[in-house]
Order: C-alpha cells, then sequence, then structure tokens
C-alpha cells in the first residue's frame, strides 16, 4: 500500500474520531474549543522544522523559517489564550 | 541506536502525541475538565516538537531557533493582552497564520523538489498545490475576517457586479494551473499552448496559484456580513486544518495529518452548528450576502407605540421578580457591560431572585463568544444555559432581560414568509415580562423590526449597556 493509501486512511479515520469527541463539547465551551483547535492546527510547525532542517538553498530556508515563525505564533498564542479562558470559567 | 530504530521510536512518540491529542479535545467536554485538556493537548504538541527536532537532522540551528523564539515571543504577547471581546479577531488571526505556515512548508517543499525543473509525480505534485492552495485562501480569507472584526473592513457584506462570476472564473483559473503543476501531461499540454516548455513554467505557476489562491481567499470572504462571521471563523478553522493534513501528505507526516485531520473535523461540525442555528444553508451563508438589507424589506421602525421604561422602573421590575433570565447578545459585548451585568445579577441574587443565562449559538461574532465573556465577568458557568436548555423555562420565567440582542429573540421566525422563518429563536415572548436593553429599535443584522418590542409585556429600557447598567446596579441596590 503506498504512502499516500496509508496517508488517506489515517485522515478519514482522524476526521471520523474528531467527530466524535467534538460533538459532545458542549456550546459554552465553543470560543475555548475552537482557539484549542486552532492552537492544534499550528502542527503545522512540525513541517515547517522539517523543511527548515533539511533546508539547501536560501529560498527553502526563508520559506520554512517564515513558516516556523507563523505557526510558533499560532501554537503558542492558541495555548496560552486558551488557558487563560478557560481558567476563567469556574462554578461558584 | 541506529536510524532505522530512532525512525521508529519517533514514529512511536508521534503515536502517543496523536493520543494526547485526542485525550485533550475530549476532556473539553466539560468546563471541570477543559483546563487540563487544553494543557494536555499542548503537551502532545510540545512532544511532537521535541520528536521533531531530535529526528531530523536540523542543518542551521540558529535560524530554527531563532524563528521559533520569534514566533513564540509574539504569541505570548498577543495571547496575553487580547481583550475577550476581541477574541473572534485573534482567533482569524490565528487561524491565517496556520494556513499561511501551511503554505509555506508547501511552497518551500516544491523548490526543494525542484521547483517545477523536474516532472512531480501526480499524487505529490496534487499534495503540494492542495496545501498551498488552501493554506493561503486560509491566510489572506482570516485576514480579511480579522478585519472585518475588528472594523478595519466594512462589516457590511461587500458586493459588486458579476463578482459571482470574478468568483468562479478565478476558481477555474485556480484550478487549471493547479493541474498544470500537479500532472505532467496537463503541465505539458499548458505549456506548449502558452509556447513554453513544461519544466520552464513551474515557477511562474505556482506565483500564479498561490497569487490566486490569496486572491481568492480575499473575494470569499468579503461578501459575508458581520453577524454571519461565526460561520466564517468556523469553516477557516476547518480550513487551516486542512491545510495542515496536506502538508501532512506532502511530508508523508502520519502527525500532520491526524492533528490536521482533528481540526478540521473540529472546524466543520462548528461550521454545520452555527449555520443550523441561523437555518440557512453553508451556501447561503457564503454567497447570499446577508445583511445587505437587499432580502428583506426595510421594515419601518418607530410607528408602534412602545413602553418605554427608567433604570429605576427597570430595577423595580427586576427586583421584585422570583426569577430573571438574562440574554446577552453582541451589543453587550460591544459596549463592554459584562462586568456591570454581573454586578446587577447578583445584587438581584442577594435579594432571592433566581438569576440565569440564555446563550443562542449565534449570539456574538464566534461560537460561544458570550459564554467566555460572562465567564471573564466571573458568572458561574452553570448559570450559562444553551437554547434547548432554556427555552422550555421562559413560561415560568418572570423577566427576561435582553441586552443587545436582536434577531435570535425576533418571533418573527415562527413566521413561514419572514425572511428569518425557521431560524431557532430564544422563546422569550412566553416570560411574564420583557425588558430590552438597547440603543434604539433600529433593526439587527436581518435588517426586519422586532414584534416583541412591542407588545403588551415589554418594556424598553433604552441607551447604551454600560451606562444603563451602571445606573442599573444603583436602583437595584436602593430597591
Amino acid at each position: 500500500m503506498g504512502e499516500m493509501l496509508i496517508g488517506l486512511y489515517v485522515f478519514v479515520l482522524a476526521t471520523l474520531a474528531g467527530r466524535e469527541v467534538i460533538s459532545k463539547v458542549p456550546p459554552t465551551l465553543h470560543t475555548p474549543l475552537m482557539s484549542g483547535a486552532n492552537a492544534i492546527s499550528g502542527i503545522a510547525l512540525i513541517g515547517a522544522l522539517v523543511v527548515t532542517g533539511l533546508a539547501d538553498t536560501p529560498w527553502v530556508k526563508v520559506l520554512g523559517a517564515l513558516g516556523i515563525v507563523m505557526a510558533t505564533i499560532n501554537v503558542v498564542g492558541g495555548f496560552m489564550v486558551t488557558d487563560r479562558m478557560l481558567q476563567m470559567f469556574r462554578k461558584r | 541506536m541506529n536510524t532505522e530504530s530512532t525512525a521508529i521510536i519517533a514514529q512511536l512518540a508521534y503515536l502517543l502525541s496523536a493520543i494526547l491529542f485526542v485525550s485533550g479535545i475530549k476532556r473539553l467536554s466539560s468546563p471541570a475538565t477543559a483546563r487540563s485538556g487544553n494543557i494536555r493537548a499542548s503537551q502532545a504538541m510540545l512532544l511532537a516538537i521535541v520528536v521533531t527536532l531530535l529526528d531530523n537532522r536540523i542543518l542551521d540551528w540558529t535560524t530554527v531557533l531563532a524563528a521559533v523564539v520569534a514566533g513564540g515571543l509574539v504569541g505570548v504577547v498577543l495571547a496575553r493582552r487580547i481583550e475577550m471581546t476581541a477574541m473572534p479577531q485573534l482567533v482569524a488571526v490565528f487561524n491565517g497564520f496556520g494556513g499561511g505556515a501551511s503554505a509555506a512548508v508547501a511552497a518551500a517543499e516544491f523548490i526543494r523538489a525542484g521547483g517545477g525543473a523536474t516532472a512531480l509525480s501526480t499524487g505529490y505534485g496534487l499534495t503540494i498545490v492542495l496545501s498551498t492552495l488552501i493554506g493561503a485562501v486560509t491566510l489572506s480569507g482570516s485576514l480579511i475576517a480579522f478585519g472585518k472584526l475588528q472594523g478595519i473592513v466594512t462589516g457590511r457584506p461587500v458586493t459588486f457586479a458579476l463578482q459571482k462570476s470574478l468568483n468562479a472564473l478565478l476558481f477555474l483559473v485556480v484550478l487549471v494551473v493547479g493541474a498544470g503543476l500537479a500532472h505532467q501531461a496537463a503541465g505539458d499540454a499548458l505549456a506548449s499552448v502558452l509556447g513554453s516548455t513544461g519544466t520552464a513554467i513551474g515557477i511562474p505557476f505556482f506565483l500564479a496559484l498561490v497569487a490566486g489562491a490569496l486572491a481568492l481567499g480575499i473575494l470569499l470572504v468579503i461578501p459575508i456580513g458581520g453577524a454571519d462571521m461565526p460561520v466564517v471563523v468556523s469553516l477557516l478553522n476547518s480550513y487551516s486544518g486542512l491545510a495542515a493534513a496536506a502538508t501532512g501528505f506532502v511530508l508523508g507526516n502520519m502527525m500532520l495529518i491526524i492533528a490536521g485531520s482533528l481540526v478540521g473535523a473540529a472546524g466543520l461540525i462548528l461550521t454545520q452548528l452555527m449555520c443550523k442555528a441561523m437555518n440557512r444553508s453553508l451556501a447561503n451563508v457564503a454567497f447570499g450576502a446577508f445583511g445587505t438589507g437587499d432580502q428583506a424589506v426595510r421594515a419601518k421602525t418607530g410607528e408602534r407605540p412602545v413602553r418605554d421604561v427608567d433604570a429605576e422602573q427597570a430595577a423595580m421590575v427586576l427586583a421584585y421578580a422570583g426569577s430573571v433570565v438574562v440574554v446577552p447578545g453582541y451589543g453587550l459585548a460591544v459596549a463592554q457591560a459584562q462586568h456591570e451585568l454581573r454586578k446587577v445579577c447578583d445584587l438581584l441574587e442577594e435579594r432571592g431572585v433566581s438569576v440565569r443565562f440564555g446563550v443562542h449559538p449565534v449570539a456574538g461574532r464566534m461560537p460561544g463568544h458570550m459564554n467566555v465573556l460572562l465567564a471573564e465577568a466571573d458568572v458561574s458557568y452553570d448559570k450559562l444555559l444553551d437554547l434547548d436548555e432554556i427555552n422550555p423555562e421562559f413560561e415560568s420565567t418572570d423577566v427576561v432581560l435582553i441586552v443587545g440582542a436582536n434577531d435570535v429573540v425576533n418571533p418573527s421566525a415562527r413566521d413561514p414568509d419572514s425572511v428569518i422563518a425557521g431560524m431557532p429563536i430564544l422563546d422569550v415572548d412566553r416570560a411574564r415580562t420583557v425588558i430590552v436593553m438597547k440603543r434604539s429599535l433600529s433593526p439587527g443584522f436581518a435588517g426586519i423590526d422586532n414584534d416583541l418590542f412591542y407588545m403588551d409585556r415589554t418594556l424598553m429600557f433604552f441607551g447604551d449597556a454600560k451606562e444603563q447598567m451602571s445606573e442599573l446596579v444603583r436602583e437595584v441596590r436602593e430597591a
């Protein structure tokens, strides 16, 4: 089985798993869910680290570094602001 | 250790990271466990990053670390400084960066693979094209959404003649260029039409793809109005995940595919929920240019008599009620009146009045926006009830206090001829008394009049929500 096909299996199954867990998140927490999910989409950082690490030409390095900066803003900012929000959800 | 076994260890670590992501999201299903869930997801991310750095031969640590530190600092500052009312625009910006990062990685891969000078395999070419396309659309679309939410770009739908035709044409161009990049035969055919060779068109075609995708992102978001932003932000969230997943296909990295598809699913579910909460299709939100007033015959407001009250009268009604349900809308966020509102509620509770909140799914500018504002104002989360939970309760509610909401409490949604027909609303008109705190009688986003304002049981409490709420604090204290 080709790598693409395995990737497709993983993609479909992970989407279904995601659907299951996410549909149980109550409306009260939809904003933190969204900003948390947002931080997770910064996983592109992994890709940016790989290409920058392998960079052999200046353009690849520039694009890779740009990718790292954008993705890190997304990851660090996303998780931190989600935490800031969630610590406000208190029961009195 | 040889390289093969380190690669296996890295893959297993990615698997662990994927499990942590899923279980972290699962913990978001309750406010009591949500914070630990987010921390778990962030640990999953950290694990994935560390594994990636150790597993790959990093040639230039200086560049990598400098970029991480720069991005991290910007992220910290943004996350700390942002006002809760501005969360939707922050999420939009982060989304855009996520998409932009995916596109940048795909572009770097394209260059590394020879920049089109050597033919790419179809599967590889296709994933590079998809990742670039979705990433760039997410980037520019999110920046426009940010501009609209921040008030830099008008919140009204921007429409012009032949807009849909232009979008369709642009989409077609992007598809053709994409096909030319992804498929060698298609690329050669296009090149011969243009009087060039397949290998020479690589870079120009790629730049055309990026430019086309960026333009498409702008054009797709610009005709969508402010109150439809919850749908747009959800959809862009989904795209940023899909872009990351596509990048995973490019690099053959399962971690990216898994995390990307989780986000894609989250965004898609929220998009569906938001559309359902407005009883509109995604196509209608995306292309309907709702809120221009084209669809609605703008009702003449203010010709029918209303009962208006001042703070003292409103305070009396509230203070002597047994049960109060507060319905917050975007107007509350605009006026930043959530803290004063909470003070009013505290005073009422001290008097023994039961106070709860009824929150409509599309209140605010992103899903769950109102809940975050109320949580910030220290309202206990068990008092925040959603549409299905609160609707059966209105019948037995003494007073409903509506703060800056309009369309979501408009009973004309039950009228099949209304523009908002079938939209699930909060049944506030079933309560004994309704107090509407609002600046004026002007219609909401849907551009239609609201019969609720003219009911005998409705008291209109006009003015700026923050000032009026401060008045109310004083008056309830004295009541």
